[in-house]
């Protein structure tokens, strides 16, 4: 019995603490980059997808099925071996840096295809009488979009903006197919160096507290946003 | 798109009419203009190279390299879908249990794999065996650690060598597909028959049907057809999910591309272009089937209940009600 308990002895996981805090502190960096891009990348996307230009409005939804229908793996994949690489357009000649920026782009131009369908949904509640009125006082479309339209829209979607942004942030473990350092690539490491292997059971719970720190508290945020903000109609 | 009344724009007149032609022009000029680019990349890298793309139109490099992954895939979204789903109406039901002592736990087993990724579940259940089992092995419980492989976990390859588990890349990776999805498919669950009139089940209760009847009879089914797009919109998201295995090394379709294909005749992007397109095609199809789906049991009156769909295929996050989400 005694050995069974020993299968639960986090000693060794806090030796290993130092690159498991490294591990989460890329993830960080990784998910907060990726928030604001994909937000601004779904942005711009539901704009399109609901311009009076029917060729934006082809764009918008190509762009939205083809990634939607793309595995994440598959996306940061061509991101990091298949441009970066291949192609040989970097953002930098160091790899750590590469790596990085070429992670945030393919998590973000996932996600931003995400974003757009929620905002999208989040248009579909404003009442047509809102647009009218803003196109009776004059406005212009992207007037109409930016001052009353969106506003609204980003109100009522606050909370499944934010599960968006939750399976995000769990996303970001994929990114270690691209070759970022993150919590996910810690976990990797640590269970494959065979001179050094830390209890199994412990380490996963480790990484799996560290990922509900992240995930539990961003979702009762959003909760708490979305009551506070909510339209009264 | 006909000329009505949009929510952000009139019908247009000759004057709006006039300036969309314009901006259509300017935004095709843009288009052009950033795919020439792409293009002259491409070129710049010789990736027009025939001898790149040769190999796809050969039946020996699909049958033996490309096939073979496709098939892996599909089998271990197959055998997840099933379990996911098996582990759904379990763990759905049971949150919606009035014996506080089944509601609880299973609460917090659905919120617990909500809320870790994936990829994490599938390193737990590719790694930690051969590391905790042999500790196991030797203590009381080691006789049932190997009758449960013996009997039950050799379907899935697993193995059991003096006590030593080792699990294959595809029983892992179904592990953590089942957890995952089965959690997300025990919230929709849930949803369902929560989204459902309350008069359906007062009705069910005032002819005398107990709870099991009520559940059996009337709830679930009526709850199944609302909830019918939203599994198939998380069963596309399963088979998304499968190329995580590449990065414990199952041989999908993904890996054919990137670590067979590619590699072998030099022309990585090539592959990873033909991988995607397999991948969207079979992706999209399901998502049709979806779209399709939720038409038709709108345009069907014998469910009271109306359809759920997880708000744009974003399931509700752990920490949210799936209530306060589907309020809008």
């Amino acid at each position: 019995m005694e050995d069974l308990l020993g299968l639960l002895d986090f000693g060794p996981v806090f030796e290993n603490g130092d690159r498991i805090l490294e591990g989460f502190w890329g993830t960080i960096r990784l998910a907060l980059m990726s928030a604001l891009l994909s937000m601004v990348i779904g942005t711009i996307a539901v704009s399109f997808r609901v311009a009076p230009i029917p060729l934006l409005r082809v764009v918008g939804t190509v762009y939205v099925n083809v990634v939607r229908n793309t595995p994440l793996t598959l996306v940061l994949l061509l991101c990091s071996l298949g441009i970066s690489t291949t192609l040989q357009l970097k953002f930098s000649d160091q790899n750590t840096v590469d790596a990085y920026w070429w992670a945030i782009i393919g998590l973000s131009f996932y996600t931003g295809a995400f974003i757009c369908e929620v905002l999208r949904s989040g248009i579909n509640t404003v009442p047509l009488g809102q647009a009218e009125a803003a196109r009776s006082i004059g406005l212009t479309f992207t007037q109409s979009l930016r001052m009353i339209i969106l506003p609204q829209a980003f109100r009522t979607v606050i909370a499944p903006l934010g599960s968006t942004l939750i399976a995000m942030i769990k996303n970001t473990t994929v990114v270690m197919a691209a070759g970022y350092a993150e919590a996910a690539l810690a976990m990797y490491e640590l269970f494959d160096d065979p001179n050094n292997q830390p209890p199994a059971i412990p380490l996963f719970l480790t990484i799996a507290a560290g990922f509900m720190v992240l995930t539990l508290p961003t979702g009762f945020f959003f909760g708490w946003l979305a009551k506070r903000m909510a339209v009264a109609r | 798109m006909s000329k009505e009344a949009n929510v952000l724009f009139d019908a247009p007149g000759p004057r709006a009419e006039a300036r969309n032609r314009i901006l259509t022009g300017v935004s095709v000029v843009v288009l052009l203009a950033v795919v020439a680019a792409v293009v002259w990349k491409l070129n710049d890298r010789d990736q027009f190279d025939t001898a790149l793309w040769e190999p796809f139109l050969r039946g020996d490099v699909w049958s033996n390299l490309i096939l073979p992954g496709l098939w892996n895939t599909l089998k271990a979204a197959a055998v997840a879908s099933v379990l996911a789903m098996l582990f759904g109406a379990v763990f759905g039901l049971a949150r919606l249990s009035d014996h506080w002592w089944i509601r609880v736990p299973a609460g917090a087993v659905v919120e617990f794999f909500r809320s870790i990724p994936l990829l994490i579940l599938i390193f737990l259940a590719f790694f930690a065996p051969p590391l905790v089992s042999p500790v196991i092995a030797e203590s009381p419980l080691g006789q049932a650690q190997r009758v449960v492989v013996d009997n039950f976990l050799f379907v899935f390859g697993v193995e059991s060598n003096y006590g030593v588990v080792t699990v294959p890349a595809f029983a892992a990776l179904v592990f953590g597909l089942t957890m995952y999805n089965g959690s997300v498919l025990a919230e929709v669950i849930r949803a369902g028959v929560l989204s459902l009139p309350k008069g359906q089940s007062e009705a069910a209760y005032s002819i005398g049907l107990r709870k099991n009847g009520v559940m059996r009879l009337v709830l679930l089914p009526q709850a199944i057809t609302a909830m019918m797009p939203a599994i198939v919109s998380q069963l596309v998201v399963l088979l998304k999910d499968t190329a995580l295995g590449f990065i414990i090394a199952f041989e999908d379709l993904l890996h054919a591309g990137f670590k067979v294909v590619g590699p072998n005749y030099h022309n990585l992007l090539a592959a990873a272009i033909v991988v995607s397109v397999i991948y969207i095609g079979i992706n999209m199809s399901l998502s049709a089937l979806a779209t399709w789906l939720e038409a038709r049991l709108r345009r069907n009156r014998r469910t009271a209940g109306h359809t759920v769909t997880p708000t744009a295929g974003v399931p509700a996050a752990p920490g949210m009600e799936p209530e306060d989400v589907e309020k809008k």
